[in-house]
């Protein structure tokens, strides 16, 4: 059986991400200490909310270290929304926060207005299209694999991951004459800005990809 | 390109999906959650539970309706009706709802929206206001399912309660609800044009030409939808199908089949 252990650090709707990966028949469990971190071989950090309190969520239980280190091991991680957020080096949300520095980049509020000038919704909330960033080539071998282009995924977000490098870049999507970052991977660390787990069957075609990678 | 959400809204009583006619005179349909999974497997964008007596008897049988329907349906779930507190909102998020809706008791302590935005974020928030024309180009918000007036102006409302941090409006009118006549289009074009989040329109839906029309004309970015569906007037794919038509992009399924053909 599959086993896939669920950062839970006090935020966030855990429920729904253990459904989706028990709805593969995968064993879910809770990670809420360094040490049950650390027997972990592959691993989610969800998480809605601000960036601050995430980080600060993770520090109080003494997770951003062991986090860190697993980093290292090239063993699958997925970062989910604010998660996939604190995978980079910092925020701007409320003040400058440090993150867990997996992925250079920094987080940033969506400018309320894009090239084409007009104001648009913030936060963006929907469901919104991946589309293939220019320095990609395709998704083999991702965890978009069973993903087409085009593939609508749930996003909620008022911030925006924006990575250094890139390469980093999986999959963007277009909001309001914007280019946002949907989707960043680093070896085997991968962040989504949507939410797979609230994605229909997109999402759940993205769920059983990590489960086998 | 955006695409405008279609959510259904399930009134629940007790165990039972209810319908009414601008909220009074109430019909039992069924279990809520088969409702919900037919919904989900037709491609409905959101799920919208509202416990509609919560907010008169204090009784919360809805959060377990909610906890098994995250079982099989893997789409954004939002749960109204009762939610007064801190509390009440992490029991929700807990039971599986991805956003709460609140009305009476944010009309009653308005710093309650910011409060629940700080704890958990704005984008769990929708702020839901039933609003009932009160003369020319004036609505004025109402509780307790249409019943009792706040005096409260609903575009002032709207503003106020997107300034606090609600992530959403959840903008239901009265006097349309359960007609199946139509939006009041007028109400959600000032409360849209007022505030800079999105604004989900609700109450009178009677077929494609409502929705096209409340998108266009009255700015919606989602439609909250009841009875066009739960008594078959037409399915999401008739929906999809007849929007497209008239340019409009809702949903999301038709994309995706789409694009799995043309995977890299």
């Amino acid at each position: 059986m599959k086993r896939v252990g669920i950062i839970d650090y006090g935020i966030g709707n855990l429920l729904s991400v253990r459904r989706a990966f028990e709805h593969f028949g995968a064993e879910a469990s809770l990670i809420r200490t360094p040490a049950e971190l650390a027997a972990a071989d592959r691993l989610v950090l969800p998480g809605v909310g601000a960036f601050a309190d995430g980080m600060r969520g993770l520090a109080e239980r003494r997770l951003v270290e062991p986090i860190r280190d697993y980093a290292t091991r090239e063993r699958p991680f997925l970062g989910i929304c604010l998660g996939m957020q604190m995978m980079f080096d910092g925020s701007e949300e409320f003040g400058d926060h440090e993150g867990l520095g997996l992925i250079p980049g920094r987080v940033v509020a969506i400018p309320p207005r894009g090239i084409d000038r007009k104001l648009h919704r913030i936060p963006h909330i929907g469901w919104n299209a991946l589309v293939l960033p220019p320095a990609q080539t395709g998704w083999r071998g991702s965890l978009l694999e069973d993903v087409g282009f085009g593939g609508f995924v749930y996003f909620v977000h008022s911030f925006t991951a924006v990575p250094e490098r890139e390469d980093d870049r999986l999959a963007d999507c277009h909001y309001g004459g914007l280019v946002l970052s949907a989707m960043a991977r680093r070896g085997t660390l991968c962040g989504a800005q949507f939410h797979p787990e609230k994605s229909g069957e997109t999402g759940l075609r993205i769920i059983r990809r990590f489960l086998e990678s | 390109m955006k695409s405008v959400r279609l959510i259904a809204r399930l009134d629940v009583k007790g165990p039972n999906l209810v319908k009414g006619v601008q909220l009074e005179g109430l019909r039992k349909l069924g279990d809520p959650n088969e409702f919900a999974r037919r919904y989900y497997a037709e491609g409905i964008d959101e799920i919208l539970y509202i416990d509609i007596v919560a907010s008169l008897y204090e009784r919360n049988s809805l959060l377990d309706i909610v906890e098994r329907a995250t079982e099989d349906v893997f789409i954004p779930i939002t749960v109204g009706g009762g939610i007064r507190s801190i509390e009440d909102v992490r029991k929700a998020l807990r039971a599986g709802a991805d956003k709460i809706a609140i009305n009476t008791a944010a009309i009653r302590r308005p710093e309650l929206i910011r409060e629940v935005a700080q704890t958990f974020g704005s984008q769990c928030l929708v702020l839901s206001i039933q609003a009932k024309r009160s003369g020319a180009g004036t609505w004025e918000a109402y509780v307790d399912n249409g019943r009792e007036h706040t005096g409260k102006d609903v575009v002032a409302w709207a503003k106020q309660a997107c300034d606090l941090g609600a992530g959403e409006i959840l903008l239901m009118s009265v006097d349309q609800e359960g007609t199946a006549r139509g939006f009041d289009v007028e109400l959600v074009r000032r409360v849209s044009e007022a505030v800079s989040i999105p604004v989900i329109a609700g109450g009178g839906m009677g077929g494609v030409a409502d929705l096209v029309d409340v998108v266009r004309t009255g700015g919606a970015d989602a439609v909250a939808m009841a009875h066009v569906l739960h008594y078959g007037v037409c399915n999401l794919e008739q929906i999809r199908r007849e929007a497209a038509r008239n340019g409009l992009r809702v949903g999301h399924q038709d994309v995706v089949a789409m694009g799995a053909s043309e995977s890299p």
